[in-house]
C-alpha cells in the first residue's frame, strides 16, 4: 500500500475559536496529548485556525517539517472542512491528506464539563490522527453544469428568480400548478408599510415573465419527479389540461360572458370565495398568462357533455376552447432547480374560539386584502357578509402564530399588515378600528414609523391574546354585533369589545405538501415543516440538495422585500454556477477492486442509482462513478470486502474507530 | 544435504485435515520423498519426547490441524511452534476455530453437564466427570485441562501462513505445500489460497440474476434444490459470496450451499458480519414486522454466519461468559447438584 | 479504564444529510447531553458495516449508536432501509452473542431533531450505564489469562531442562 511506502508526518491543530471551544475544552491539552500520538510531528492550539494566520501556520509547518498529513480540530467539518483542504492544498499538498474533527458543535457547545469535554475532544482527535494516516490522495470530479434552470413556483419569490435568471441570458422552465402566476402577492391590495399598490408593482413583472423570450412558463402544471443531480437534473412535469388554447385565445373574455351560466355562480378562489366566477374564467384580470381556463368540475359539458357550448361559438374561428384536451407530461433537463412553492395561510377554523365559519362577519385577513380591493368582490367598499357596513372593527393579531396549540413561530407579517389593513380598512370606512396584539413586531426599513403613524391616526391598541370572539350579548350595545373578549394586559382587566366586524391575522404555514415536495427534490424540512437551508446564516439559499436552491416564503415566513431578496440570492447562487461551467464534487464514490471481485452480485440490486452493472465479459461488478452518488451501501454489503468507497475507505473507518477507543482504554 | 523436517498435529479436530493429507494419494509419495516427516501422531508412532529433543526450529515447517481447547493442545502448540522454523494453521478449526469455535457461545460447564449428562444419547445416572488428576494403582494419573475458551492456533502462538477449509482440498494442500518447499513464500500471515470470494470458482455462477432479493429463507434439508441454479436465487443462504475461493467449489457442486469453511477473503475482519450484512440488506421488505418474519427463516444466525468463525470473530465467543459462569445467564435451568464424590474436574 | 472509574463509552455512526447535521444542531442549539458519544461521520447510515459495530465492541465500546435519516427520507433514497434490515439481522447475532439488546441501538433522527439527538443520547447513556461496562478488550484479557498459567510453567519447566518422564503419554481414557 502506498500509504506504507512514505513515512506519516502529521501536523495536528486545536481550535479555541476564541471562547467557543477553549471555554470548554483544554486546548492545549489536547495538543499536548496528540503529540505524542503516532507520526504526530507537529501539535498546536491556536485562536483561530480558520483565520489567515491559522492557515498560514498549517502552511509554515507543512514547508518547515515536511508534514504531508493535516488534522484540525475544530468546528464542524460541515462549516470548514472546505477551509482547510484549501488550506493544506495550499501548503502543497494534497486536500484530501486533511481531516477534521468537531469539538465544537458535538463537544464544547454541548458539554457541561471542562474535564469531560477536554477527554473526549483528545479522544476524537486520536480517532482522527488514526484515521488520516490511511487518507489517499484524492482528485475532485468536475460536473458540467447545464445551463437550464427550473423555478417552481410562480410568486413573487418565483417570478423574480426567474426574471433575473432570464434577464441574464439563462433559459428558464417556471412552472405553476395554479391558473396564473402572482401567488399571494397578487391578492393583495397596498404592501406595507409604503402602500404602494400590489398589483401595480407586481403585475409588469408578470408581463415580464410572460413575454421574456428566455422564460417557458407552464401554469397548471407541477413536478412531478426529479431524477439526475446537480446539473443534470431530469424533471418530469405534468401539465393539467386547461381547456384552452394558450396559444390561440386573446384574453378577450367573451366566451366568459357566452357561457350558458349567465351569472356567476361558483366560488372565486382568487377572492377567497368573497365573489362568484363561472365555469370558464380568468383568475383576475392581470392574470399570467391572460388566458381564460375552464374548470372541469363546474362546467356543464365537461361533466356532463350536454351543453350548448355558446362557449365555443363566442371563441369563433380563434378555435381556443379544447374540450379533449388531455393532460400532457413534459420531460426537462436542467442544471439548477430553485424552489419558491411559498405558503399557506393559517386556517382559522382550527381555532374555533375565533368563531371564523361560526359567525359570517369574522374574516380572514386574505378576504380584507380582498375586501378593501377597488377590484375585489365589494369594488373596496367595506361591507360586511351580512350586508351592513361596520362601526367598528377589530384586527386581532397572531392566529396561529406564537401558540403552542398551533404554531409555535412568529410568522413575521401578520403585525405589519395588520397595521396596513387598519390603515385601508379606515381609510375604507368610517369604522373605529382595533388591533389586539401580544407585541408589535416592526422591525424593518420604514416599520416602526409606520407603526407611530397609525397610532397617530387614531387606531386603538389593545395588549392582550384574545379569549374569545361570540355573539353573546350582555349589553343592548353589544346586542347583535360580535364581542371579542381580551385581557388588556396594559389596563390589567378583562374587557369586552363589541365590533361588527372581526378581522383574523392569520399566521404563515408550510403548504400542506411540503413534505411530498420536499422529498421530490431531496431536500430536507425543520421540524416546522419549512424548508431546510443548508446552514441558517451562511447558506440561507443553499439546501442539502446540490444544485437546489430555496426562495421565499418555502423556508419560512418573511416579508416581500426579503422574499425578493432572497429570491436574488437563489438566482445570484445558481448564476455563479452556471457561468463557473462545472462543480467540483466530493470525490467519495465507490470503486469496485476488479482483481478481488468475485461476481458474486450481491450489490447490483443495492444500488438506488443503477451505477453498478455486471461486466458480462470479465464476470464482475463495475461501477459507473458518474452515477454513483457516494453512500457507500455496496460497500458495507460487499461479502468479500472488494468494494471500496474513496474517503471512507474500512480501514480509514476502522483506524478512526480503533484511535476513537484507544483514548482512555 | 539432508531433507527438510517435516510434522503434522492434531488438537481439536475431527480428523478430516489428516484424512485430507492422505487425500494426496500418489502425491502423498511426492511429499514424502522431498521431506522427512519426523512427527505425525495420527499416522505414525512418535513421542512427544522426541519432539522436545529437537532443537529449536528442526521442524521447517509444521502443519497443525484442529482447534486450540485443552491445556495439553495449548502445551503442543507452543512446542511445534518453537520447533518449527514455519508454522502452518491447516484447515478451518487452526486458522479460524472451526466447528468446535461454536462452543464458544456456552461456557464450559454447560457443555460439560451436557455431554456428561444431559445429552440425549448420553447414559451416565451417577453423573460421572473426567477428573483432572486421580490415583490409579498407586499411580497418579492426570488429564488435560480443558479450557473455558475455544480458540484458534494464532491466538495462542504466532502463526506463518493458512491453509484454509474444512478440510483443506487435495489441491489447494498441494499447492501449498509445493510453494513452501520450493521457498516461494509469500508474506507472513498469507492464507494459501486464492484472494477471491467463491462465487468465482462457483458453476451456478452463470445462473445467479442480476437482481436477487429475499422474501424469505429456505433451508437445505426442508427444499428440493435445484441442482443448477444458484442458491441464493433459491433463498437458501450460500455463504460463497463471503467465503474465500480454492476448494472449486466442492459443496455447490455436490448440490449443498457453501457453509463458509475457507474463511473470509483478506479484506473482511469478521466474515459473519459481511455476510449478513449482504444477505440483511437485499431482504425485501421495509417494515421491521416484514423483516422479522423474513428472517424468522434464519433460525440460528450465529451458527448460519459464524460455523467456522466465531473463535475469530471479532467478538470471539459469548460476551457474558467468563471463566466460571455455570449456565448461560437468563437459561432457566439451574445446574443440578453433583454428587459430592464427582467433582467436575 | 478502570470499572470504578467507569463511564459508558459509545461509538456512533451518524449519517451526513441528517443525523450528523441535527447532531451540529444539537451544538448550535447550545443542548447540553452526556458526553459519552463519540460520532463517526458516514455519507449514510447504509455505509455502516455491521463490522464496525463489532468492530467498536470488541475495542471497548460499551455501545453503538446508529443515526440516519427517518423511512422514506434518505439523501440516497434507501440506504437506511439497508441498515434497518442489516440492524435487524445483526441483532439477532448480538443477542446469540450475548450482546444485550440496549447496547446497540438504530435511531431515524432528521436534520432538525437536535432536541432527539439529546434525548437519544442521554437516554442511551443511562441505560447503558445500568448495564455496566461491556470491556471486551478486558473480557478477552481475563478469558486469555487462563493460557498464560501454562505459559509461565512451560518455560520454567524448560529453564530447568527436566527430562521427560516415560509414563509422558497422554492417557486416552480416564475414568473417576
Amino acid at each position: 500500500m502506498a500509504t506504507h511506502c512514505e513515512e506519516i508526518r502529521i501536523g495536528f491543530y486545536v481550535c479555541h475559536c476564541g471562547h467557543n471551544i477553549a471555554a470548554m475544552v483544554d486546548c492545549e491539552a489536547v495538543a499536548r496529548y496528540a503529540r505524542k500520538l503516532p507520526g504526530v510531528v507537529v501539535s498546536r492550539d491556536y485562536r483561530y485556525m480558520c483565520s489567515d494566520p491559522g492557515q498560514e501556520l498549517i502552511r509554515q509547518d507543512v514547508r518547515e517539517h515536511r508534514l504531508n498529513r493535516i488534522v484540525v480540530a475544530a468546528c464542524s467539518p460541515l462549516l470548514h472542512e472546505h477551509t482547510f483542504r484549501t488550506a493544506t492544498e495550499r501548503a502543497g499538498l494534497n486536500p484530501f491528506h486533511c481531516q477534521m474533527v468537531n469539538i465544537r458543535e458535538h463537544n464544547s457547545w454541548v458539554a457541561t464539563r471542562k474535564q469531560d469535554a477536554t477527554r473526549k475532544a483528545k479522544s476524537l482527535a486520536q480517532a482522527a490522527i488514526h484515521r488520516v494516516r490511511f487518507h489517499k490522495a484524492l482528485q475532485v470530479q468536475r460536473v458540467s453544469i447545464r445551463p437550464e434552470v427550473l423555478v417552481v413556483g410562480g410568486g413573487i419569490a418565483g417570478i423574480h428568480a426567474a426574471l433575473t435568471l432570464a434577464n441574464a441570458g439563462k433559459k428558464v422552465f417556471l412552472v405553476e400548478r395554479e391558473a396564473t402566476i402572482g401567488g399571494h402577492m397578487a391578492k393583495f391590495d397596498k404592501t406595507f408599510p409604503t402602500l404602494d399598490c400590489s398589483a401595480c408593482i407586481l403585475t409588469p413583472k408578470m408581463s415580464a415573465v410572460r413575454s421574456h423570450p428566455n422564460i417557458t412558463l407552464w401554469t397548471l402544471a407541477e413536478v412531478t419527479q426529479v431524477e439526475g443531480f446537480i446539473g443534470n437534473y431530469r424533471v418530469k412535469v405534468r401539465r393539467s389540461p386547461r381547456y384552452v388554447l394558450e396559444d390561440a385565445c386573446v384574453g378577450c373574455l367573451e366566451c366568459i360572458d357566452a357561457c350558458v351560466y349567465r351569472s356567476p355562480k361558483f366560488p372565486d378562489a382568487f377572492n377567497e370565495g368573497l365573489g362568484k366566477r363561472k365555469p370558464i374564467y380568468i383568475p383576475f384580470p392581470q392574470a399570467t398568462p391572460k388566458v381564460v381556463l375552464i374548470d372541469p368540475a363546474t362546467c356543464l359539458n365537461l361533466k356532463t357533455g350536454k351543453c350548448k357550448q355558446t362557449c365555443l361559438e363566442a371563441c369563433g374561428e380563434r378555435q381556443a376552447i379544447q374540450f379533449n384536451q388531455q393532460e400532457r407530461l413534459e420531460e426537462i433537463e436542467v442544471g439548477t432547480i430553485i424552489v419558491a412553492t411559498g405558503f399557506k395561510t393559517f386556517d382559522p377554523r382550527r381555532q374555533p374560539l375565533y368563531g371564523y365559519g361560526t359567525y359570517p362577519n369574522v374574516y380572514t385577513s386574505l378576504e380584507i386584502e380582498r375586501l378593501v380591493n377597488a377590484s375585489g368582490p365589494t369594488g373596496g367598499e367595506v361591507v360586511a357578509r351580512d350586508g351592513r357596513k361596520p362601526r367598528a372593527i377589530g384586527i386581532i393579531h397572531c392566529v396561529g402564530s406564537r401558540d403552542r396549540k398551533t404554531n409555535v413561530w412568529c410568522s413575521r407579517v401578520c403585525c405589519m399588515y395588520s397595521l396596513k389593513l387598519a390603515h385601508l380598512l379606515k381609510e375604507h370606512s368610517e369604522a373605529e378600528v382595533y388591533n389586539f396584539y401580544i407585541d408589535i413586531r416592526a422591525p424593518g426599513k420604514g416599520y416602526e414609523e409606520f407603526y407611530n403613524k397609525l397610532l397617530d391616526d387614531g387606531v386603538h391598541f389593545i395588549r392582550g391574546r384574545v379569549g374569545e370572539v361570540t355573539d353573546w350579548a350582555m349589553t343592548p350595545e353589544e346586542e347583535g354585533r360580535l364581542v371579542i373578549r381580551v385581557e388588556d394586559t396594559l389596563a390589567g382587566c378583562v374587557r369586552r369589545i363589541p365590533v361588527d366586524m372581526v378581522v383574523l391575522a392569520t399566521g404563515l404555514e408550510p403548504q400542506p405538501d411540503a413534505q411530498a415536495v420536499r422529498r421530490l427534490f431531496n431536500m430536507s424540512c425543520g421540524g416546522d415543516g419549512w424548508f431546510l437551508e443548508r446552514h441558517p446564516k451562511l447558506a440561507p439559499v443553499n439546501t442539502f440538495a446540490d444544485g437546489v436552491y430555496l426562495a421565499g416564503c418555502c423556508q419560512g415566513p418573511k416579508d416581500i422585500p426579503d422574499t425578493v431578496a432572497q429570491a436574488g440570492a437563489a438566482a445570484a447562487e445558481v448564476l455563479s454556477l452556471i457561468d463557473k461551467g462545472y462543480v467540483e464534487q466530493e470525490p467519495n464514490t465507490a470503486y469496485v477492486r476488479d482483481e478481488d471481485c468475485s461476481g458474486c452480485k450481491s450489490c447490483i440490486p443495492l444500488c438506488p442509482y443503477n451505477a453498478i452493472t455486471f461486466a458480462e465479459d470479465r464476470q464482475k461488478a463495475t461501477i459507473n462513478e458518474t452515477l454513483c452518488k457516494g453512500c457507500g451501501t455496496c460497500v458495507a454489503s460487499c461479502p468479500s470486502g472488494s468494494i471500496v468507497q474513496r474517503l471512507f475507505e474500512d480501514d480509514e473507518v476502522f483506524a478512526e474507530i480503533e484511535g476513537m477507543l484507544a483514548y482512555d482504554a | 544435504m539432508p531433507k527438510p523436517k517435516v510434522g503434522f498435529y492434531w488438537c481439536a479436530s475431527c480428523g478430516g485435515c489428516e484424512e485430507a493429507i492422505v487425500d494426496l494419494a500418489e502425491d502423498l509419495l511426492g511429499v514424502a520423498e522431498a521431506v522427512d516427516i519426523v512427527f505425525w501422531p495420527c499416522a505414525m508412532d512418535f513421542k512427544r519426547a522426541g519432539v522436545e529433543a529437537l532443537s529449536d526450529g528442526d521442524l521447517l515447517v509444521t502443519f497443525l490441524n484442529g482447534a486450540i481447547r485443552s491445556a495439553e493442545q495449548e502445551e503442543m502448540a507452543h512446542l511445534l511452534r518453537r520447533k518449527s522454523q514455519l508454522l502452518v494453521a491447516y484447515g478451518a478449526c487452526a486458522q479460524l476455530g472451526g466447528i468446535p469455535g461454536l462452543a464458544n457461545q456456552f461456557s464450559r460447564d454447560t457443555m460439560m453437564k451436557f455431554y456428561f449428562e444431559d445429552g440425549p444419547s448420553t447414559v451416565n445416572e451417577a453423573r460421572i466427570h473426567p477428573r483432572l488428576e486421580c490415583v490409579d494403582g498407586g499411580h497418579t494419573v492426570t488429564l488435560p485441562e480443558l479450557r473455558h475458551v475455544v480458540r484458534a492456533l494464532d491466538q495462542v502462538v504466532p502463526v506463518d501462513y493458512y491453509i484454509p477449509g474444512c478440510p483443506p482440498t487435495p489441491k489447494v494442500t498441494k499447492t501449498a505445500i509445493g510453494a513452501l518447499l520450493a521457498g516461494e513464500l509469500p508474506p507472513k500471515g498469507t492464507v494459501l489460497a486464492p484472494d477471491t470470494a467463491l462465487c468465482d470458482q462457483c458453476p451456478r455462477k452463470a445462473s445467479k440474476p442480476t437482481h436477487v432479493s429475499f422474501t424469505a429463507f429456505r433451508r437445505p434439508h426442508l427444499t428440493s434444490l435445484d441442482p443448477e441454479l444458484c442458491f441464493l436465487a433459491q433463498g437458501i443462504v450460500c455463504m460463497g459470496p463471503g467465503t474465500r475461493a480454492g476448494c472449486d467449489a466442492v459443496c455447490p457442486d455436490g448440490n449443498m450451499p457453501c457453509s463458509g469453511c475457507f474463511g473470509p477473503t483478506s479484506r473482511v475482519r469478521d466474515q459473519g458480519a459481511k455476510m449478513l450484512s449482504s444477505l440483511a440488506a437485499n431482504v425485501d421488505a421495509r417494515t421491521d414486522q416484514e423483516i422479522d418474519r423474513i428472517l424468522d427463516g434464519l433460525p440460528d444466525p450465529v451458527g448460519t454466519f459464524y460455523r467456522y468463525g466465531l473463535a475469530k470473530s471479532l467478538l470471539r465467543r459469548r460476551a457474558d461468559l467468563d471463566l466460571t459462569s455455570a449456565s448461560i445467564p437468563g437459561s432457566a435451568a439451574a445446574p443440578p447438584s453433583a454428587p459430592a464424590d464427582s467433582p467436575t474436574r | 479504564m478502570t470499572p470504578e472509574h467507569w463511564s459508558p463509552r459509545i461509538v456512533a455512526f451518524f449519517c451526513n444529510w441528517c443525523t450528523y447535521t441535527a447532531a451540529d444542531l444539537a451544538g448550535v442549539s447550545r443542548m447540553r447531553y452526556a458526553p459519552n458519544v463519540r460520532v463517526i461521520r458516514l455519507m449514510c447510515s447504509g455505509r455502516v458495516d455491521p463490522q464496525f459495530v463489532l468492530d467498536a465492541l470488541a475495542r471497548g465500546a460499551d455501545g453503538v449508536l446508529i443515526g440516519g435519516c427517518h423511512p422514506g427520507d434518505c439523501h440516497y433514497a434507501e440506504g437506511n432501509y439497508k441498515m434497518l434490515r442489516r440492524f435487524q439481522l445483526l441483532k439477532r447475532v448480538l443477542r446469540g452473542l450475548g450482546i444485550e439488546e440496549q447496547r446497540v441501538r438504530l435511531e431515524w433522527i432528521s436534520a432538525a431533531e437536535g432536541e432527539k439527538v439529546k434525548a437519544v443520547i442521554n437516554e442511551m447513556t443511562e441505560q447503558i450505564r445500568v448495564l455496566g461496562m461491556l470491556g471486551m478488550p478486558r473480557r478477552f484479557e481475563e478469558w486469555d489469562s487462563e493460557m498464560h498459567q501454562l505459559e509461565g510453567a512451560v518455560r520454567q519447566a524448560e529453564s530447568t531442562l527436566i527430562p521427560p518422564l516415560d509414563d509422558e503419554e497422554e492417557p486416552e481414557t480416564l475414568h473417576a
